[in-house]
């Protein structure tokens, strides 16, 4: 490899890190933005930039919108005094919010987010790596984001933090189960004799030019969904943060930048697995169910980019949606649902689908 | 008595939960349409209602005349001991000199107040009142130790039924006959 394709692949990264950046902070905006709304309030609506504030009618459009925001928040979180409290483990305790982050960052890399249709009609999709083993990467990679909470909630050396932590990897190991067996059925599908899909997510999406998965196998996108909420560690499932029990849970201890990579890291999961979501049942950058997108050029592939991150939205738009509707399971329902509901559910769904995968194929 | 709540059991599709989580998400959709409660705090001000009871202050007549009398009934009444009073005298020379007594300096102090209206109810001059300020800032605890010039600009006028300090000069003119 030489250097300007060195060069020109290390600014594709950086630009889905930017744009998975900002999606993350808006998606910190749009959650206290419709928390507000649903609570009857405005949520922010003052914070302002000097020159693009004071334009008439947009500018004041937008800061009632909350737009600014993000940037105050984020230099907030750059300014506050950083506390690391004395009866901490040092290392670890510094390590760990960046480990939180960094596997959100890095399961981006094989998520195709968009396809460009050459004039000759080839399909080339828009993806930092196209891996052939793309959803077993996003599965091992993001499991690790888990390490940061347990990582974190251990150096606190302190009470609750260490109950977060706890929690955080109970939850893990009993939602990864039934997430895996969900997804099984999915990747069954797609690997329909004669085609060589094998795990890749490009093919997934293609796979899904006509009907969505979403539509042909309802509980297995409804599981994925719940265990993503799950790993996701949103309401109803934040048992590690649960601020009602645990006062901050994991990050009790954490101040400032440290607390704000957690922060930050919470979002970028939810990004991540709404996106992972829309490629796997929601097919990807397809308008709708049965109409692909066949746009060549340019043009298709801005459409296929914006198609899908209208979709991420949307979920990620879901995501928060539920936070505020629901109050938090109790721990042992949450482990319950997840070893005596779920899991026996998804093998459930595996055999059903396995089944009537064979029986189609044998028909045919 | 005892009351006896008999609970339903569950049905199957509602231990699953879904049926009320479809339903409570229905409810949070209408209100993120519903028309928002809150108030645009200092562009827009509560309607306060009648007889708030904001920060005490103390009143003029409507001929000016201070009415405090300095008798330091609401000092002593006062449950937190927020007031402090400095008795004077009113000079021989002045128009109102029968009333004789007059505050030297008055200290309310708005951290220990507890807007009780304790004062207000126990002054037989009408001289202190509870208005409707309800937001006192300041950089330090001697900012909130109001003294008499600041509680009667806050006070300013309030107008008069009775006149009680006229009519007593009027009567002794007429030599106090009953
Ligand atoms: S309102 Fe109550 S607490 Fe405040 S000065 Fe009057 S008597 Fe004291
Ligand atoms: S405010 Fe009223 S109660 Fe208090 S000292 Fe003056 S006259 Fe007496």
């Amino acid at each position: 490899m030489d250097f300007t394709s060195f060069l020109i692949i290390l600014a594709q990264a950086l630009a889905v890190v930017v744009v998975l950046m900002t999606f993350c902070a808006y998606a910190v905006l749009a959650e206290r933005k419709v928390s507000a709304w649903i609570q009857g309030r405005v949520g922010p609506n003052r914070t302002t930039l000097p020159v693009i504030g004071s334009i008439p009618v947009i500018g004041t459009f937008l800061t009632r919108l909350g737009i600014f925001q993000p940037v105050a928040d984020g230099l907030k979180f750059l300014f506050k005094e950083d506390v690391t409290p004395a009866h901490v483990n040092r290392p670890y305790y510094i390590l760990a919010p960046a480990l939180a982050l960094v596997p959100a960052l890095v399961t981006v890399t094989v998520v195709p987010f968009g396809q460009y249709i050459t004039e000759a009609g080839e399909m080339v999709p828009l993806v930092l790596a196209d891996l052939d083993i793309g959803i077993l990467f996003i599965l091992a990679v993001s499991s690790l984001g888990v390490y940061g909470i347990v990582l974190a909630g251990w150096a606190s050396n302190s009470k609750y933090p260490f109950l977060g932590g706890i929690r955080a990897t109970a939850q893990m190991i009993s939602y990864e189960l039934a997430m895996g067996l969900s997804l099984l059925p999915v990747f069954m599908w797609i690997n329909a004799p004669g085609t060589d899909a094998a795990l890749n997510l490009t093919a997934v999406v293609q796979g899904q030019q006509g009907w969505w998965l979403v539509l042909w196998q309802p509980l297995s996108a409804f599981i994925f969904l719940v265990a993503l909420f799950a790993e996701t560690n949103r309401l109803p499932f934040d048992m590690p943060e649960a601020e009602t029990e645990l006062v901050g849970g994991f990050h009790t201890e954490y101040s400032s930048f440290k607390f704000g990579l957690f922060f930050v890291a919470e979002y970028a999961h939810i990004v991540i697995g709404s996106a992972v979501f829309t490629v796997l049942f929601l097919g990807g950058w397809h308008p709708l169910p049965g109409v692909p997108l066949q746009l060549e050029g340019i043009l298709g592939a801005i459409s296929s980019v914006g198609i899908f991150t209208t979709k991420v939205a949307l979920l990620v738009f879901l995501f928060i949606w539920v936070r505020w509707t629901l109050p938090r399971f109790r721990y042992d329902q949450v482990m319950r649902m997840g070893w005596k509901v779920l899991l026996p559910l998804a093998i459930g769904n595996l055999i059903f689908y396995a089944l009537a995968i064979a029986a189609f194929d044998s028909l045919k | 008595m005892a009351l006896l709540v008999q609970r339903k059991p569950l049905s199957w599709l509602e231990k699953t939960y879904l049926p009320q989580i479809l339903g409570g998400m229905r409810i949070t959709l209408k209100h993120l349409f519903a028309p928002k409660v809150t108030l645009q705090y200092p562009e827009e001000r509560p309607v306060l209602p009648e007889n708030y009871r904001g920060v005490p202050t103390l009143v003029k007549d409507p001929n000016g005349r201070e009415k405090c009398v300095s008798c330091q009934l609401c000092e002593f009444v006062c449950p937190p001991k927020a007031i402090r009073i400095w008795p004077g005298e009113i000079p021989e020379n002045a128009e109102t000199a029968h009333v004789e007594k007059a505050p030297d300096d008055f200290e309310i102090d708005m951290l220990r107040c507890i807007y009780c209206g304790l004062c207000q109810e126990v002054c037989p001059e009408e001289a202190i009142f509870l208005q409707d300020i309800f937001s006192v800032t300041g950089y330090s605890r001697d900012e909130f130790k109001f003294r008499k010039n600041k509680l009667y600009e806050l006070g300013g006028t309030l107008p008069d039924k009775h006149y009680k300090w006229d009519k007593k000069k009027e009567a002794a003119f007429r030599g106090n006959e009953h």
